[in-house]
């Protein structure tokens, strides 16, 4: 064995000192002694095509993975509070969650609002709540993902002013916006437009991100909600490669060729999610296969000459259908498990549920431990310390190459028939994970999948989170001051001015220009999301969903 | 008995703005296998909607899904509509993400039973067999 690694540590990054318990020190990476054709052609070395053990060559060593765990809630200022908390607790970039208000285009004193605002994530009306979250917070360090998807046109140019405002150029922006639509309709549900104009926008963003803000991920093409839908491990992967395909379609459409986008599209892969068993080695292997699916389609079916879009960037969570109501504190162990499996298969970014998940947004110790769960992989397990340490082992190049042909069968499967779009518009795909989602369920019921503490192992004790003690309480006073902070922006403005920038977004959204610029001169005037949501509404149409149960 | 040859109806209704649909659709087909009729609302469903499609389709039984937290106002509001209605007699079940803490004041809304977290399919079943008033309809 020798340290291959030491040919791709020559960048400028500098290399963290790793050492065993004997004080030897930890090689970046192992290798084979003369790597053959075949271990070329099936992994290469970390950052070498395709990928399979890593986009980095130093992967951990070079830098640790982003600790992001997902927060926001309330107002804007009790949204800064919780960054600052996660911040000082050494969490290295933000995940901001949005109420559900407005990721739906529905301003805080919208009638229909009422009972949802600042409840799941941070009620966001105008570009002054977006400037309100980042006070303090200097947007040139700290990179942030947002989950929107429906209004991330509109609450990406609030957050761009934001930084304008904050002197940042926009080419030293970092983050993510998750604009993942297609994935909407097969699962999270946030939708407000039918497909196609949802296409338009979501194209808009990653066009213009890629000439203007290239170190902002324009989507991040999202697993986790598919799984959680009830996607098997290789529908998990599967699904969104082909919604990306679909997306990469409608910009080479325009004329674009994927060199001058792809670099900008990140993906959120899960693990721990879905249906069936969980099992730690094929979750690693699949990770390691998705990377190699992607190099090799964006090489060989489209043409990519530019390293960056062979290599697949992704972030990883779940959203929490594993986490148990029954004696939650085992969860802890549970999101450790499913962060090992994240490590080992080289992601980029991690964000995991919390052990309280199932009955709240997290509370601050549940936030905390989550963080913890990270920083004690990072720093006490010593897996951060060899780039991809697996490798090689029999089982898992074993379960990688497995988990590849089945990812693979399935994109090929759709690819044939048109791509996915059509089986997410006829509620095709939606009716397959809800089946598999009940029978998931039965095997749950019945026993024959064990989920220790709930279907065995079970105890008979009283839990105190059942009974609400420790966590977080929701202030019933937010709908209120959130309310009250809308109308004072609002009657601050120059009615002609409003009135101007709803006519010009309504004649931009009837022709074919591209909508960012427009949204962020709305931003600037600080219309709200619910005004320019019903312009894009009056021109766009509602979805209507297929039955699918 | 005469009720066993007539098919229980069930509206299963996601109201608000949660998106959250998997468990919603995992009892949906529970309830199809038990051989009930079932009709589903689909996504963010004002109480006036739920209570217009519960009299226009003749329904016993309103199961409610919420897993945004928001079910309180919902169910306050949802309860108060149905009264209006004429429709008391129509056996109103919520699931999702409820705490403990609020079950009994969801109870005296008139929520007629709450199955949180790992509720049982064949025990939600088995209530609605059990309690849907024989004839209401």
């Amino acid at each position: 064995m020798v340290k291959a690694g030491d040919n791709g540590a020559k960048k400028e990054r500098p290399i963290r000192e790793a050492a065993y318990n004997s004080g030897k020190p930890v090689p970046v990476v192992y290798g084979p002694d003369a790597p053959d054709a075949a271990y070329r052609e099936k992994l290469g070395a970390p950052g070498e095509y395709p990928y399979t053990r890593g986009i980095y060559p130093t992967m951990y060593r070079g830098s640790l993975w982003t600790m992001r765990q997902y927060a926001g809630f309330s107002t804007s200022a009790d949204t800064n509070a919780r960054f600052h908390f996660l911040l000082g607790n050494g969490q290295t970039g933000l995940s901001m969650a949005y109420d559900l208000p407005t990721q739906l285009g529905l301003d805080s004193d919208d009638e229909t609002a009422q009972d949802d605002v600042g409840r799941l994530g941070v009620a966001v009306d105008t570009v002054e709540d977006m400037a309100g979250v980042f006070e303090g917070i200097p947007l040139e360090r700290v990179s942030v993902s947002h989950t929107i998807n429906s209004t991330a046109a509109i609450i990406q140019a609030f957050w761009l002013i934001a930084a304008e405002r904050q002197g940042v150029a926009l080419e030293k922006l970092r983050g993510t916006f998750q604009n993942d639509m297609l994935k909407e309709y097969i699962g999270r549900g946030t939708w407000i437009f039918p497909p196609r104009p949802s296409m338009r926008l979501v194209a808009d963003i990653i066009e213009y991100n890629a000439k203007h803000c290239p170190r902002v991920n324009a989507i991040s093409v999202s697993a986790t909600h598919i799984a959680e839908t009830g996607a098997t491990l290789a529908q998990d992967v599967a699904f969104p490669i082909l919604n990306a395909l679909a997306y990469i379609r409608e910009l080479t459409g325009r004329g674009l060729h994927v060199d001058d986008f792809v670099p900008t599209m990140s993906f959120h892969l899960s693990v721990g999610g879905g249906v069936g068993p969980f099992n730690l080695l094929e979750s690693i292997g699949k990770l390691r296969a998705a990377r190699r699916i992607w190099a090799r389609t964006m090489k060989e079916k489209y043409g990519a000459k530019n390293p960056k879009t062979m290599q697949l960037k992704f972030s990883t969570g779940n959203c929490g259908s594993r986490m148990a109501a029954r004696e939650p504190l085992n969860n802890i162990v549970r999101q450790t498990l499913f962060t090992l499996a994240a490590v080992l298969g080289g992601t980029r970014s991690v964000n995991m549920a919390c052990f309280d998940e199932a009955f709240e947004i997290p509370s601050d110790e549940s936030i905390r431990t989550a963080l913890r769960i990270q920083q004690v992989i990072a720093h006490e397990s010593g897996v951060a310390d060899t780039v991809d340490p697996l490798a090689g082992s029999f089982a898992l190049e074993a379960v990688t190459d497995q988990v590849e042909e089945e990812i693979q069968a399935i994109v090929d499967d759709y690819e044939s028939r048109g791509g996915i779009v059509p089986f997410i518009e006829s509620g095709e795909i939606q009716r397959l994970l809800a089946r598999q989602a009940y029978e998931h369920q039965q095997k749950i019921a019945a026993g024959e999948q064990v989920w220790v503490g709930v279907n065995k192992f079970t105890s008979e004790e009283e839990d105190r989170m059942s009974a609400g003690e420790g966590l977080y309480e929701m202030d019933d006073s937010t709908l209120e001051k959130q309310k009250a902070r809308l109308a004072e922006v609002k009657a601050a403005r120059d009615a002609g001015e409003v009135a101007a920038q709803l006519e010009q977004l309504q004649r931009t959204c009837e022709s074919k220009e591209n909508l960012v610029p427009c949204l962020m001169e709305a931003a600037r005037a600080r219309l709200t999301v619910g005004e320019m949501t019903e312009v894009m509404r009056g021109v766009f149409g509602s979805y209507m969903e297929p039955s699918v149960v | 008995m005469a009720r066993t040859e007539k098919r229980i109806r069930v509206l299963m209704a996601k109201p608000g703005l949660d998106g959250h649909d998997r468990g919603v659709k995992v009892i949906i087909h529970a309830l199809r296998d038990a051989g009930m009729e079932v009709i589903y609302s689909g996504l963010r469903q004002t109480d006036a909607q739920i209570v217009a499609v519960a009299l226009q389709e003749n329904v016993d039984v309103i199961g409610l899904s919420v897993l945004s937290g928001a079910y309180m106002g919902i169910a306050r509001r949802l309860m108060a509509r149905l009264a209006e209605e004429g429709l008391d007699d129509c056996l109103v079940i919520l699931g999702g993400n409820i705490l403990e803490r609020d079950v009994a004041e969801l109870k005296s809304l008139g929520v007629a039973e709450v199955f949180n977290h790992h509720a049982d399919m064949a025990e939600i079943v088995s209530y609605i067999r059990n309690n849907v008033v024989a004839g209401a309809a």
